[in-house]
């Protein structure tokens, strides 16, 4: 291990109160929120093993910032069980705390100190004393590549920034579970490859991760499983290859056309083409098991889009179709 | 936590707040502070003094000329312990409003210090015990400069500071309650105008109250700020009976046992909810 | 005539008024409420205070405490009425809700902006000192007739604030730096032979009283309200309006500068 990288991961020997090592870091079982009359998580089951990058996904809404603030023990479980590290959270809550890193979905930096001292800050807040945290201040700006802004005020410095002076703040207490909520919105491409380049480094440091994210080549890449909410309920859940197998054909075919007539004009003709046909905003999606076979098939009709392309299934269209409006159709 | 935390190599005051975890959340306070002292200062220990200057030197010669004493004592005397009293209050109220409103929708720091080991109790119980410092320091600060002024003819005045604090608590720990729970800062200045600003005027701290209205009269002796003018006027001057200060001393603590159970309420619900 | 529109503003100027307008319909609440604090003065120090002071020696023979206080209140309502929208809500504005970004890309410029925030405040101001000299007369504390100038007289200091306000606040940094505003206001007010006369100071502080701004209009409300009209008020006139106008010249000339380099 270089010499700069930080000794996030979770120590050795367990807390006496810590689960089993195969148990589940995070257990839910029918956990449910509900707020008045309102139900944001409606029964969910879901289990999130050590040192595995979990991911949940779903459309503005579906119950992912309340199932992370449930995980986190900031927000009381209405119905069902949640166990996390073992413990109870409406009993265990600072105790669970304690171990946790979280990443709210907001950013809550303290904005008229430093980036020293909001690390500085932070980790009194769990009792560190001010050495250890000197200690491992430097290291996290080194991490988060904010050494060099260490005295500047966080205020004015840019959203990325403050979102990795964000990230680099969760890891003070060297959680063994960190709770990223949206971690990469509103960072740039360079930095959200570098984040996910941290995060694999914490994940090989033993640290188990849990994120929720609108990007699916941030879930593809990073998630070892997820699940996909909607309304409050999970709808799919498994390793994104499973989701991409399960959920969607092998390929796909793309069909784009110049004018929005052409497109209603060719629909009545792809009938057979392809296993599904998707119309959406600026273009056809054909699922098919073999993209090119199909892409002949349409050439056959009569059917000659501005373009074609053949590609193969993403988690992007297993979102569209558990989650888009042709569900409910 | 898994590894058990090194401890802390001198006394410094990081290891004090590890006693009462909530010390942790006046700790970031007082870090804030040590960075913008300096305007604090200017609201919190410079205006008091003005306000002496003006109404227990200034106008208080004109008193002194026209009818020699107040209640037994000068002027200066008199007015100096309400001052002391109702500036409390007045830092108090800053204190307790807008950064309040920060602190759980516009900066969120309070759920980041609740995102921590720390509970949402933990976090208004440390809140409120960094206003309880300040009240401290700018009312040892007051105390000293009117003493040297010749307004605090007993050496009972020094109990003035911790009345005084504790009298500004009777006023923040319901009112930092009260702002958690708000979701805008609208109601803010009314409250600086219609409960502070006549508070600050009309409970004893310029005149004696038995001068106002007779419908008035009860009312101004309802509000904390009078009880404490009276718990500090009568340390200054000497003139206290024990009975009389217990019992505003029991009124002011009451006031602030009540605003706690509001505020940790208050908090939960806007913390953990 | 260019100093009549300086004064008087365009009709470009009365759309920033009408924007403010607008804007402070929807907290009338939190407007109506500022009214209160000279009021509550008067009747605390000038009646619960005055009660121990008794009379003071006024131009025509002895006065009351409280008629004493009460023009001190009025030029102090007309000095509050405008320095929050000058200061706190001016720098917001132009700092942070980025307000006049929005308006310069109308064929508004900067000096409507600046005339147009000077109006308003003016206008506020007014409003204020109005219903404080309301409130004055009400109480029978209006004994001569030269007292229907105090309201024009209000206008020239609401103009002097106003106008000062803007343009010092042009240097303001950050929040910080408004505790400043409270650091100048509060003195201003307490010192400015408001609630005791010229003759209780040590000679030096009597000087520097003075030349404080607000003395300027203290001194000429109490002149007009107690009936002592005198060519001096035309001195302490021309101060205010001399403030007014550098701060408004200075407010343009530096807000051009940073929002439009
Ligand atoms: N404190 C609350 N009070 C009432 N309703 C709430 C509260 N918090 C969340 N909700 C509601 O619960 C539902 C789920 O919200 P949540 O924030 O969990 O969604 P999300 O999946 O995180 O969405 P996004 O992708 O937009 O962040 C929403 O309809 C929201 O309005
Ligand atoms: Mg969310």
């Amino acid at each position: 291990m270089p010499a700069s990288t930080p000794r996030t991961g979770r120590r050795s020997a367990p807390a006496p109160d810590t689960a089993p090592d195969d148990a589940p870091l995070i257990q839910a079982k029918a956990l449910t929120k509900r707020f008045g009359s309102y139900v944001a998580v409606d029964g969910v089951d879901f289990a999130v093993r050590r040192g595995e990058v979990f991911g949940f996904l779903g459309p503005n809404g579906a119950g992912k910032t309340t199932t992370m603030r449930m995980i986190a023990c900031v927000s009381p479980v209405t119905d069902g069980e949640l166990r996390v590290l073992g413990m109870n959270p409406a009993s265990d809550g600072p105790a669970i705390r304690s171990r946790l890193g979280v990443v709210p979905q907001e950013d809550n930096l303290d904005a008229e100190m430093t980036v020293w001292d909001n690390l500085l800050i932070y980790g009194r807040y769990f009792g560190l004393p001010v050495s250890v945290i000197r200690e491992r201040a430097a290291e996290l700006l080194a991490f988060a590549r904010l050494d060099d802004r260490r005295d500047s005020r966080v205020d004015p410095l840019s959203g990325g920034m403050k979102r990795r002076l964000t990230i680099a703040r969760s890891l003070i207490n060297r959680p063994e579970l960190v709770l990223l909520d949206e971690p990469t919105t509103g960072l740039d491409p360079q930095a959200r490859h570098a984040l996910w380049e941290r995060l694999y480094r914490l994940k090989r440091e033993g640290v188990t991760l849990v994120l929720t994210t609108h990007y699916m080549d941030e879930a593809e890449q990073l998630c070892d499983r997820l699940v996909i909410m909607d309304e409050g309920r999970i709808v799919a859940e498994g390793s994104p290859r499973q989701l991409i197998d399960r959920h969607s054909t092998r390929e796909v075919v793309e069909l784009r056309f110049a004018q929005p007539e052409q497109q209603d004009a060719a629909l009545p003709l792809l009938g057979g083409t392809g296993d599904r046909v998707e119309p959406v905003a600026d273009r056809v999606l054909i699922y098919t098991a073999h993209g090119d076979d199909t892409a002949a098939h349409v050439a056959a009709q009569g059917v000659h889009p501005d373009s074609v392309l053949v590609r193969r299934s993403s988690l992007e269209d297993v979102f569209l179709l558990l989650t888009g409006r042709s569900l409910d159709e | 936590m898994s590894d058990a935390p090194v401890r802390a190599a001198g006394p410094g005051w990081a290891s004090w707040s590890d006693a009462l975890p909530l010390l942790r959340v006046t700790e970031r306070e007082a870090r804030v502070w040590g960075r913008y002292w300096h305007t604090s200062v200017l609201t919190g220990v410079l205006m008091p003094l003005l306000f002496l200057g003006a109404m227990g030197v200034g106008l208080g010669g004109l008193v002194d000329d026209n009818q020699g004493t107040v209640q037994g004592v000068r002027y200066l005397a008199f007015v100096a312990p309400g001052i002391l009293a109702a500036t409390a209050l007045q830092s108090a109220s800053g204190d307790s409003l807008w950064p309040v409103m920060a602190g759980i929708k516009w900066v969120r720091t309070f759920h980041a210090a609740a995102a921590t080991p720390l509970s949402p109790g933990q976090v208004y119980g440390g809140y409120v015990t960094w206003i309880g410092i300040r009240l401290c320091l700018n009312a040892a600060l007051f105390v000293a400069v009117a003493a040297l002024l010749g307004g605090v003819p007993s050496p009972w005045g020094v109990l003035a500071v911790p009345a005084a604090a504790l009298g500004g608590l009777a006023f923040a720990a319901p009112l930092v309650a009260y702002s958690a729970g708000q979701d805008s800062d609208l109601s803010f200045p009314i409250i600086m105008r219609v409960a502070v600003m006549p508070m600050f005027l009309f409970s004893g701290t310029f005149f004696p109250v038995d001068q106002l209205p007779d419908w008035l009269e009860p009312l101004a002796r309802v509000t904390p700020l009078w009880h404490a003018v009276e718990l500090c006027r009568g340390a200054t001057t000497g003139s206290s009976s024990l009975a009389g200060a217990l019992g505003h001393t029991a009124f002011l603590v009451a006031v602030v046992a009540v605003g706690c159970a509001w505020g940790v309420r208050t908090f939960r619900r806007r913390l953990a909810s | 005539m260019s100093t009549a529109v300086a004064f008087l503003g365009t009709r470009r100027t009365l759309r920033v008024v009408e924007r403010n307008t607008r804007s402070y319909l929807r907290m009338w609440p939190a407007f109506l409420t500022g009214f209160l604090e000279p009021v509550f003065y008067l009747f605390s120090i000038g009646i619960g205070v005055g009660a121990l002071v008794g009379r003071l020696p006024g131009p025509n023979g002895p006065v009351d405490y409280d008629q004493f206080v009460a023009p001190a209140m009025m030029a102090a309502a007309a000095m509050n009425g405008c320095v929050f929208d000058t200061t706190f809500n001016f720098f917001f504005k132009y700092k942070y809700a980025k307000t006049y970004d929005g308006m310069l890309a109308t064929p508004l410029g900067v000096d409507d902006v600046v005339r147009g925030e000077l109006t308003w405040a003016l206008l506020r101001s007014m409003i204020h000192s109005a219903v404080f000299l309301a409130t004055m007369w009400a109480m029978g504390l209006t004994p001569s007739g030269w007292g229907v100038l105090a309201l024009p007289a209000a206008a020239l200091i609401g103009f002097g604030f106003a106008g000062a306000g803007l343009g010092l606040t042009t240097y303001m940094r950050s929040w910080f730096d408004f505790d400043y505003v409270q650091l100048a206001i509060i003195p201003l007010f307490l010192f400015s032979a408001t609630f005791f006369p010229l003759a209780q100071y040590p000679d030096a502080l009597g000087w520097l009283v003075r030349l404080s701004p607000l003395y300027q209009g203290v001194a000429i409300e109490r002149a007009l309200v107690l009936g002592d009209p005198s060519p001096v008020l035309l001195a302490h006139g021309a101060y205010l309006v001399a403030m007014g106008w550098v701060g408004q010249r200075v407010a343009g000339r530096r807000l051009g500068r940073m929002l439009q380099p």
